[in-house]
């Protein structure tokens, strides 16, 4: 369950997808995805685009009805209801407001669908102008506003409808990068200050990880993995996720046994060991994946030999990027503090990892 | 200006604007002026032009403002064209609406193709159409005959002969300019105000109109002008007491054989239309340079 530090009100509503499936003619856009977000959670659904993460909530916000299967929120059953009558509100990736209305009537359109009165949407509106930092800006129009402000009048004119759940379709990919992590922190403050469940879709997986209380990991129309930021990282239950979620190295390789967990197996680099997958047999042709953080010039039990080819200085952290003697490239992260003491470009140079900093999973 | 010249030349530019000035010059101010000219003087025998009598004065408009019938039809046609205006806007918002959010490409291609060909005709022969439609012993009547709907034929000649008829005329330039607004609205924000809870007939309100409102001003303004200066609606699906005022100028010229208080008339419904126009596109605040893309 999320900390949720500050705030006091009644649980959200959580939401729950049985068994959903959507097709487009010949095209599967999402296949038997099943998976509970709970109430008060910030929910992320992560994949590359053309993966169905956009349809999936266009589902959950009732726009699409699913081919198959059910939508529960709050343990009622959604499917037949329209967007309007669900406890739901969605921000747009284009935030879609309405240009030609001033800002606070953009706020209190939902409660003006809703016959509140004109004194009550004002105040109510002029009431989240405060919640998002906007104080002054009601009579405003969007036009007039920059990307940052506008994002957070969509956050508002969602919550005014005092939805149970936000579902948010990629609402930050139009913002700079700057004004983008800014906002991640602020999202991830409003939600929990409001405590209201958000379902959130992204392709960008450092935001995923970096704002989620769990994610769920789409490739495709299916969902490859739900679990917490760290377990995704560390524990990838699928090659899709072992190389989606962050960087990694994938090598080939044979496994030779399998004793308490650890893998032992045959690379083109000699025998390595690391943490065995799900569905791992001996004998069975796999990948070993090791993230470049897990690569250390000095230390570990696997050794690998690498020429080093090139070395990308990124501000905290140095990429080097080197070939191993069969070809197959390899990634190590270095500390900017230790580039001192790191391999030249052009030198072979050894790195190594511990066992339990690499997982080995069954090639597909 | 200089944009012309630097694109296409000392020249070709200079043609160009010569050939804009001509058009001006020659097709719009010179027979304006005339009418004016026209309309200021008093209708003499040949002889007497350019004699003693032959001042200017407003004595062809004042005597459109003493005769009460003239008055009343003038009237009649100002409000019957916004009406017509209206009407249209009826039938074309829901089309033009439809047409710009759910209709797939051929079903566009389809309705479009449909609603041109008969506008490959003269407008006199789909008037003429109409006509037979109409008629009293026409396939109308006799349609809601056979279904019990009327127990006598309806003269539909008349004021509501001339509705459909004008209407009908008229529904492009309504469509086209709301099919064109409506169709730049992102359908994230339609889908927004129904997420928000609100009903179709507030997202229409609230959020297609707003957007469209310069189409919709462009296409009331285009058919207002249109159905005012009509002749050939009026004259064939008219009655006795549905006279349109450009029959009264057509008569001034062709029948009462008098040009200056023809064109009076026509001075004056050119006046009002214009004032019309103005007036509700600052009502609608849509600028007049909107209008003209």
């Amino acid at each position: 369950m999320p900390a949720r530090t500050d705030y006091q009100g009644p649980m959200s509503h959580s939401v729950e997808l049985d068994h959903v499936g959507v097709t487009f003619g010949t095209t599967r856009a999402v296949d038997d995805v099943s998976f509970t977000v709970e109430g008060g959670e910030f929910f992320s659904i992560l994949g590359p685009s053309g993966c169905g993460k956009t349809t999936l909530l266009r589902v959950i916000a009732g726009f699409l009805n699913p081919t198959e299967g059910r939508i529960l929120i709050g343990e009622k059953d959604m499917t037949p209801l329209g967007p309007n009558q669900r406890p739901t509100a969605m921000i747009f990736q284009s935030l879609a407001l309405f240009p030609l209305m001033p800002v606070w009537e953009n706020i209190a359109f939902g409660l003006e669908a809703r016959g509140v009165s004109k004194a009550e949407r004002r105040m109510k509106a002029d009431e989240l102008l405060k919640l998002i930092a906007l104080d002054g800006y009601g009579d405003r129009m969007p036009g007039e506003l920059s990307g940052g402000q506008r994002q957070r009048v969509a956050i508002a004119r969602a919550l005014a409808v005092e939805p149970q759940v936000l579902l948010l379709d990629e609402p930050l990919s139009a913002l700079d990068l700057k004004l983008r992590q800014h906002m991640r922190a602020e999202l991830r403050a409003l939600q929990k200050r409001t405590g209201v469940t958000f379902i959130y879709i992204t392709h960008d997986q450092s935001e995923a990880l970096a704002m989620s209380d769990r994610v769920a990991v789409m490739s495709a129309g299916v969902v490859q993995q739900v679990g917490a930021p760290r377990e995704l990282y560390d524990n990838p239950a699928t090659p899709f996720v072992a190389t989606f979620v962050g960087e990694t190295n994938a090598l080939s390789c044979t496994v030779k046994g399998i004793d308490n967990g650890i893998a032992t197996v045959e690379t083109a680099h000699g025998t390595l060991t690391g943490r065995a997958g799900d569905g791992l047999s001996g004998g069975a042709a796999a990948k070993l994946y090791v993230r470049p953080e897990a690569l250390k010039p000095k230390g570990g039990v696997n050794r690998l030999a690498a020429t080093i080819e090139r070395i990308d200085f990124e501000g905290a952290f140095a990429l080097a990027h080197g070939v191993a003697e069969d070809g197959t490239p390899l990634v190590a992260s270095i500390a900017s503090t230790e580039l001192a003491t790191a391999p030249a470009i052009g030198e072979k140079s050894g790195f190594g990892f511990e066992s339990a900093n690499a997982v080995v999973l069954p090639d597909v | 200006m200089s944009e012309l010249y630097r694109r296409f030349g000392g020249g070709l530019g200079t043609v160009f604007l010569a050939l804009v000035g001509v058009w001006l010059a020659g097709m719009v101010l010179a027979p304006n002026v005339m009418m004016i000219d026209y309309a200021l003087r008093p209708n003499l025998p040949p002889s007497q032009i350019g004699g003693p009598n032959d001042v200017y004065s407003l004595d062809n408009i004042l005597y459109l403002a003493n005769e009460g019938v003239h008055r009343a039809i003038f009237f009649k046609t100002v409000w019957a064209s916004a009406l017509v205006a209206f009407v249209t806007f009826l039938v074309c918002y829901p089309m033009a609406f439809w047409l710009a959010q759910h209709a797939t490409v051929n079903q566009t291609a389809v309705v479009l193709l449909a609603l041109t060909i008969p506008f490959w005709i003269n407008e006199v022969l789909r008037t003429l159409a109409w006509y037979i439609l109409l008629a009293f012993r026409g396939p109308l009547n006799a349609f809601l005959l056979s279904l019990g709907i009327i127990d006598e034929p309806v003269r539909w000649y008349g004021d509501g002969g001339v509705l459909a008829g004008m209407t009908y005329a008229y529904i492009l330039f309504m469509l086209f300019p709301i099919y064109n607004a409506i169709e730049s609205l992102d359908k994230s924000q339609i889908e927004a105000a129904r997420d928000l809870g609100a009903s179709t007939w507030r997202i229409h309100w609230r959020v297609v109109i707003p957007h469209a409102k310069a189409g919709i001003a462009t296409g009331c303004v285009f058919t207002f002008m249109l159905a005012a200066g009509s002749y050939v609606a009026p004259a064939l699906l008219g009655a006795p007491g549905s006279r349109w005022f450009t029959e009264i100028i057509y008569n001034w010229f062709f029948e009462g054989g008098d040009w200056n208080r023809g064109a009076a008339y026509a001075l004056v419904l050119l006046v009002l239309c214009l004032a019309v126009v103005l007036v509700t596109l600052r009502i609608a605040r849509v600028s007049l340079t909107e209008v003209a893309k």
